[in-house]
């Protein structure tokens, strides 16, 4: 099922300077491993050696943080937008 | 409005500044001094970085003083490259002894740093921003933006328009009507967003990966923060260069407070002040506290929360130097406490009536925690300790409407007079509006 994600500048030299792209995953952990297949080398930027999301990255699915939803396990559904931000912003 | 892409090689300072680039607060990857704000093999933070020994051999406290009565005395110490820096009269707030408001709290020497007669928008944030602006300009941006819970919008879209820059700024919908108004007079584009500060926040960064804008607090964010560190410098001098012993502020995303840690200890770094314990101690509103509650709970990640206080310039639910913040209070035996909003009414309250300054909700949070630490024990009456106060009350009018009582209108006769001011003498003066006189 197809998702929009939105994708930070710092990770934009992995989409070929694409700021929007469209991907697969039924939820956040599918969808990090299905960006991994499509542009290698992403994964590890967002993730510890654990496959845990890093402290500086913040996901949201249509507009809400995925630490008020489920976190990494967060369903996604087809026509979701999935925004990946640095954390380091405002204030 | 786009970026030139002219900019400063690494790790080669010119001969105007001792700033060399930028560096990763985290991995310490070094970045040069582009328009960027995160690291991009971590997503730490990046942080200017100086050449400090360069710095100890031109700088003194008397080059300083022979500096402009602004900011721009600190330039040595500030990450731009210009000649002529925007100079709109920043800085250089009074620090004003407070012993009305001491000895009602029973401390022996306070001081406050009133950032609420800052210029030109009156906060801390005209600071931050005439450091990013001029920083800005040097980078080749013709337009400029912000996420703002309201005094950085004011401050922004005022300082654009002396600078002659375009200006989009960005607030959540439900601010006080005193911070738009305050913004929509510089006749910027004003984005009213339906969502909390963390909504809007980041909106703007989803603006900022497509749009070639010069976004104060996100791609320009490392040049921007550092403008805090003035009010460490300025507070070390005015105390006639030394530190305090302790101080007060308010944490909203946690830049601020760790600013002032960075000011002071550059200072110790350049031999400018003599090194010694400052306790850092932080003030949060209970409707939006998880700094405070990180603290609390001794947790060095922060969970967000969404926040409901009146205090909404410091309601950032998702604070990005939370965690830096929690590490310097705890590193220097500080405290990060909260209050709510009956509190914080009521620390607005106390500060005006002791000390003739009308601050915003911020200042009332910052006022009410010092409170609750000297009641808790947690300030020692004898430590010089230093209260920021970083915003105008006069912005934030419906925070205390309601809690001041009314005027109490007469006819003009003497004996109305006479009659209402046995009234005033008698009555509460909440009272006085239930009373005709």
């Amino acid at each position: 099922m197809a998702v929009k994600v939105l994708i930070p500048t710092p990770l934009q030299k992995f989409t070929r300077d694409q700021s929007s792209i469209e991907c697969e995953g039924n939820s956040i952990t599918e969808l990090l491993d299905s960006l991994e297949q499509s542009f290698p080398g992403i994964k590890a930027r967002l993730c510890d050696e654990q496959g845990q999301l890093r402290r500086f990255i913040n996901f949201y699915v249509n507009s809400e943080d995925i630490r008020f939803l489920d976190g990494q396990n967060t369903a996604l559904q087809a026509g979701d937008e999935v925004s990946i931000v640095p954390a380091v912003a405002g204030g | 409005m786009t970026q030139v892409a002219q900019t400063l090689p690494l790790n080669q300072p010119s001969t105007q500044t001792a700033f060399t680039g930028l560096k990763c607060k985290e991995c310490g990857t070094e970045y040069e001094a582009k328009a960027i704000h995160v690291c991009e093999l971590c997503f730490g933070p990046l942080e200017v970085a100086y050449d400090y020994s360069y710095l100890s051999k031109v700088v003194t406290r008397e080059t300083i003083q022979a500096g402009p009565n602004s900011i721009w005395r600190y330039r040595a110490f500030l990450p731009v490259t210009s000649e002529n820096p925007i100079d709109v009269g920043t800085g250089m707030t009074p620090l004003l002894q407070a012993n009305r408001l001491a000895r009602r709290l029973g401390i022996k020497r306070l001081f406050i740093k009133n950032d609420a007669v800052n210029m030109p928008t009156l906060s801390f944030k005209d600071r931050v921003v005439s450091v990013a602006l001029t920083r800005a300009r040097e980078l080749g941006f013709t337009t400029v933006s912000c996420a703002s819970t309201g005094n950085l919008a004011n401050s922004t879209a005022a300082i654009a328009s002396h600078a002659g820059l375009d200006c989009c700024v960005f607030i959540p919908s439900d601010l006080e009507a005193g911070k738009v108004l305050g913004t929509l007079i510089y006749g910027p584009t004003v984005m009213a967003v339906h969502g909390n500060y963390d909504q809007v926040n980041r909106l703007c960064s989803e603006v900022a990966n497509s749009h070639g804008w010069g976004f104060v607090n996100i791609n320009l964010r490392p040049y921007y923060s550092e403008g805090s560190k003035t009010l460490g410098y300025e507070v070390a001098e005015q105390l006639g260069w030394q530190l305090p012993d302790h101080i007060v502020a308010p944490l909203a995303s946690g830049s601020l407070f760790t600013k002032i840690h960075k000011g002071f200890q550059e200072f110790v770094k350049v031999g400018l002040v003599e090194d010694k314990p400052v306790r850092f101690s932080g003030a949060q509103a209970e409707g939006c506290s998880p700094i405070a509650q990180a603290f609390r709970e001794g947790r060095d990640f922060i969970t967000p929360v969404k926040p409901s206080t009146i205090a909404k310039s410091i309601a950032i639910g998702n604070p990005a130097d939370g965690v830096y913040a929690v590490e310097i209070a705890r590193k220097t035996n500080g405290n990060i406490e909260s209050v709510n909003d009956a509190e914080i009414v009521d620390g607005i309250k106390l500060l005006a009536e002791t000390e003739g300054i009308f601050t915003e909700t911020a200042g009332g949070t910052t006022i009410a925690v010092l409170k609750k630490l000297v009641e808790a024990g947690k300030i020692n009456p004898d430590e010089t300790t230093v209260v920021y106060i970083t915003g105008n009350g006069l912005k934030t009018q419906e925070a205390v409407q309601g809690y001041i009582g009314e005027p109490l209108t007469i006819e003009p006769k003497l004996d109305a007079f006479e009659r209402a001011l046995e009234r005033s003498r008698t009555l509460d003066r909440l009272e006085w509006q239930q009373v005709v006189v």
